[in-house]
């Protein structure tokens, strides 16, 4: 069978595939295989491979990718409160108006490089997240968020059947989600997303990419317009982004406008690093772990505590117990923030990097690599 | 005439805030070219430095007089601040005056936190990406602001003015306008000329002391400045902690105005950042300058009269001008030419 790819990567893709479907499966005994959280792993995802592909590729970090998310959110509710429940055209038009307003946004924001590209697309998203609050609250409807009514009007669905009891749910071809299928649909989509990225990193593209980040003024003495370049991944980022808000739309149909905040901006950032700048997986396991550890360790509580750490004596479980409530439940954060530090002070490679250099470790027999491996730039 | 002096008088106080945190990030910018985005959190903490310092002045002991009823028909308790026990009158003023007497817990408190992080973390990402800095002192703000959080708790701790600055300050009949045509919060009024105090304290350090004189020259040029013998990087933690002082104080005066919350930094550290870019990245006057222009700006923004022209704009003005100014001079107003210009 001719591939369409190279083997390596087929069968990196194969894996993928199969680790994303069997999540059921595997993550019974972690304690996490029920949809919604499922549905987070693979929407979120998606969100930070497209992230990737612009602050991986090019290395021009966006602080504003949050509202790409947020429009998707608000284009699909739109399109299930006007035309029809299904998710095509939903996720077609929040792709598409993601990538518009990144056409704009990413053309001026990408006049400038370094600290000043991150501030253009803090100013601009912080931009978009004031307006949703308040001008824009016909559209949006404020701090209610935009939800599903009764009466809306739906058009292309009433055309073929009468309006129903109850709000209606969101389908594929006239058949409603239900338990999984909603986490299988997001699930297909993440691994076509992964499709899609892998081939952007092999591309010639990719490449083009790559080297804008290595050394952009060298690019453009060889007599590269980079402009274009860094736009169109700019765009098809925010695309991703688009097409993560569009499935949490799908899965949930209530769009927020605080899915636009800079911290949110800031989360797919973090998911990112932790799981490996540059590198095709780190992303999508970044996220997974965040998603993972937010769901377990807010969960937890006083109780949950007092029983984990049960095995010390009264004397100093109390204080102990004490202490670790701070970083749990709605102390979530705080773990998260101190996560964040670390990661970025000892592992700027992020996890992937970890990993890397284990198995470095262990193929030399058990002296560490340092430098070894890496490439010198030639100045 | 009156609504145009009132909108300017409205926006000094903030400009106020926004110079001075702005002033903060681009010491700190100048001086170790560190893009701090936990200049916001230090803020915040010097806010929460005037909350801890009520709360321990107002201290309380408990005594029962059993002669008298409560209307609960329990001994009645008597509350005594430990403060008015021991210093009688003067106790009262004392907690009166809380929040600018914290200015004195302040000081010592940020420069210690300062130092602390400059040693501890900062100092380790001097010779990395700028991407990688905003990350370690994003995380670093994240941190911050949940400590606050899991020791204030979520909520906003309002700090009352003293007693005798509460009233609002006739401003318009000094200049001839009529009795209360435009008045002025005394509060702000005083965190306007606090903040220019402190402007011109930091102007004056740089200015006019050998340290200062140093601290300037190792902006400009920090090799020389090193080979010559002078150990620049301990005026630059100096400097560091200077700066959290600074932002520590615009946080402690600022509590009276807006009742303080662990998400406070997060809040100003954004628009901040917008003040240092349209300033000019690492230019202090600049810095001073464009954050009383983008305070002023956004009280006119919120202006009845503007809004129905443009609806929307006192949301977007602050950043909107950081666009505008970032595409058409991207060093800023009074940025140095070559300075992080591309």
């Amino acid at each position: 069978m001719p591939l369409l790819m190279p083997r390596r990567d087929f069968i990196t893709l194969a894996l993928f595939a199969l680790v994303v479907i069997t999540m059921p499966v595997w993550l019974q005994p972690l304690g996490a295989a029920y949809p919604g959280l499922m549905q987070k792993f693979a929407i979120y995802a998606v969100f930070a491979l497209g992230f990737n592909i612009l602050f991986g590729l090019t290395g021009y970090l966006s602080f504003g990718h949050a509202a790409f998310l947020g429009v998707g959110s608000y284009t699909a509710v739109w399109s299930f409160k006007l035309l029809t429940m299904d998710v095509i055209p939903a996720m077609l038009f929040a792709v598409v108006m993601a990538g518009l307003l990144a056409i704009v946004i990413g053309y001026l924001s990408l006049k400038r490089s370094g600290i000043y590209f991150s501030i253009l697309t803090l100013a601009f998203a912080q931009m978009c997240y004031n307006l949703a609050y308040s001008v824009l609250t016909p559209i949006t409807n404020g701090e209610t968020s935009l939800q599903l009514t009764l009466r809306d009007p739906r058009i292309i669905d009433l055309a073929f059947a009468p309006r129903g009891a109850g709000l209606p749910t969101a389908g594929l071809f006239g058949h409603s989600f239900s338990g999984l299928e909603g986490f299988y649909f997001c699930a297909v989509v993440l691994i076509l997303a992964f499709f899609f990225a892998q081939k952007i990193f092999s591309s010639p593209f990719g490449m083009t990419l790559r080297a804008i980040k290595s050394n952009q003024t060298r690019m453009s003495y060889t007599g590269f317009d980079t402009k274009p370049y860094t736009l169109t991944a700019f765009v098809i980022s925010a695309m991703y982004a688009g097409l993560a808000g569009s499935l949490l739309a799908i899965t949930d149909p209530l769009a927020g406008a605080e899915r636009m905040q800079w911290t949110a901006s800031g989360e797919v950032v973090l998911m990112t690093i932790l799981g490996g700048v540059g590198t095709l997986v780190g992303p999508v396991i970044g996220a997974w772990l965040i998603k993972y550890f937010e769901n377990i360790f807010s969960a937890f509580n006083q109780g949950t505590l007092n029983t984990v750490f049960g095995f010390l004596p009264d004397g100093i479980r109390e204080p102990v117990v004490g202490v670790a409530s701070k970083f749990v439940g709605d102390g979530w954060q705080l773990t998260l923030g101190l996560i964040f530090v670390l990661v970025v002070v000892f592992l700027p490679g992020g996890i992937m990097e970890g990993v890397r250099r284990i198995t470095a470790m262990v193929r030399r027999g058990g002296t560490p690599a340092e430098g070894a491996m890496k490439p010198q730039p030639a100045e | 005439m009156d609504a145009i002096l009132a909108q300017l008088l409205n926006g000094l106080d903030k400009g106020g805030a926004y110079a001075l945190i702005a002033l903060g990030l681009t010491l700190v910018f100048g001086t170790l070219g560190v893009v701090n985005f936990a200049h916001g959190a230090l803020f915040m903490l010097g806010a929460f430095c005037a909350v801890t310092f009520r709360e321990l002045i107002t201290l309380e002991t408990v005594t029962t007089d059993p002669t008298q009823l409560s209307p609960w028909g329990t001994p009645l308790e008597i509350r005594t601040p430990l403060a008015q026990t021991w210093f009688g009158e003067w106790g009262g003023f004392l907690i009166d005056y809380s929040v600018p007497l914290s200015i004195l817990l302040a000081i010592p408190v940020m420069l210690l936190i300062g130092i602390a992080m400059e040693r501890g973390i900062i100092r380790f990402f001097y010779k990395r990406s700028h991407a990688e800095q905003i990350l370690v002192t994003y995380g670093l703000a994240i941190v911050l602001q949940e400590v606050v959080k899991a020791i204030f708790g979520p909520n906003p701790i309002s700090q009352p003015m003293p007693p005798a600055l509460a009233g609002a300050a006739d401003v318009g009949s000094w200049i001839g306008l009529g009795a209360n045509v435009v008045t002025y919060p005394w509060w702000r009024l005083v965190y306007f000329l606090f903040s220019l105090g402190v402007m011109g304290g930091v102007f004056a350090l740089l200015r006019f002391t050998t340290f200062g004189m140093v601290v300037r020259a190792g902006m400009a040029d920090r090799e020389t400045v090193g080979l010559l013998g002078v150990n620049i990087g301990r005026r630059f933690t100096i400097m560091f902690g200077l700066a959290a002082v600074v932002a520590g104080l615009a946080g402690v005066m600022y509590t009276p105005l807006v009742p303080p919350n662990y998400h406070l930094g997060m809040d100003f550290l954004v628009l901040s950042f917008v003040v240092v870019v349209v300033g000019g990245m690492g230019s202090l006057p600049g810095a001073v300058a464009a954050g009383f222009l983008l305070g002023i700006l956004q009280s006119f923004a919120s202006m009845n009269e503007v809004k129905t022209i443009i609806p929307g704009i006192d949301q977007i003005i602050v950043y909107a001008t950081a666009v505008v100014i970032l595409l058409v001079r991207p060093r800023g107003l009074m940025g140095r030419r070559g300075m992080m210009e591309s």
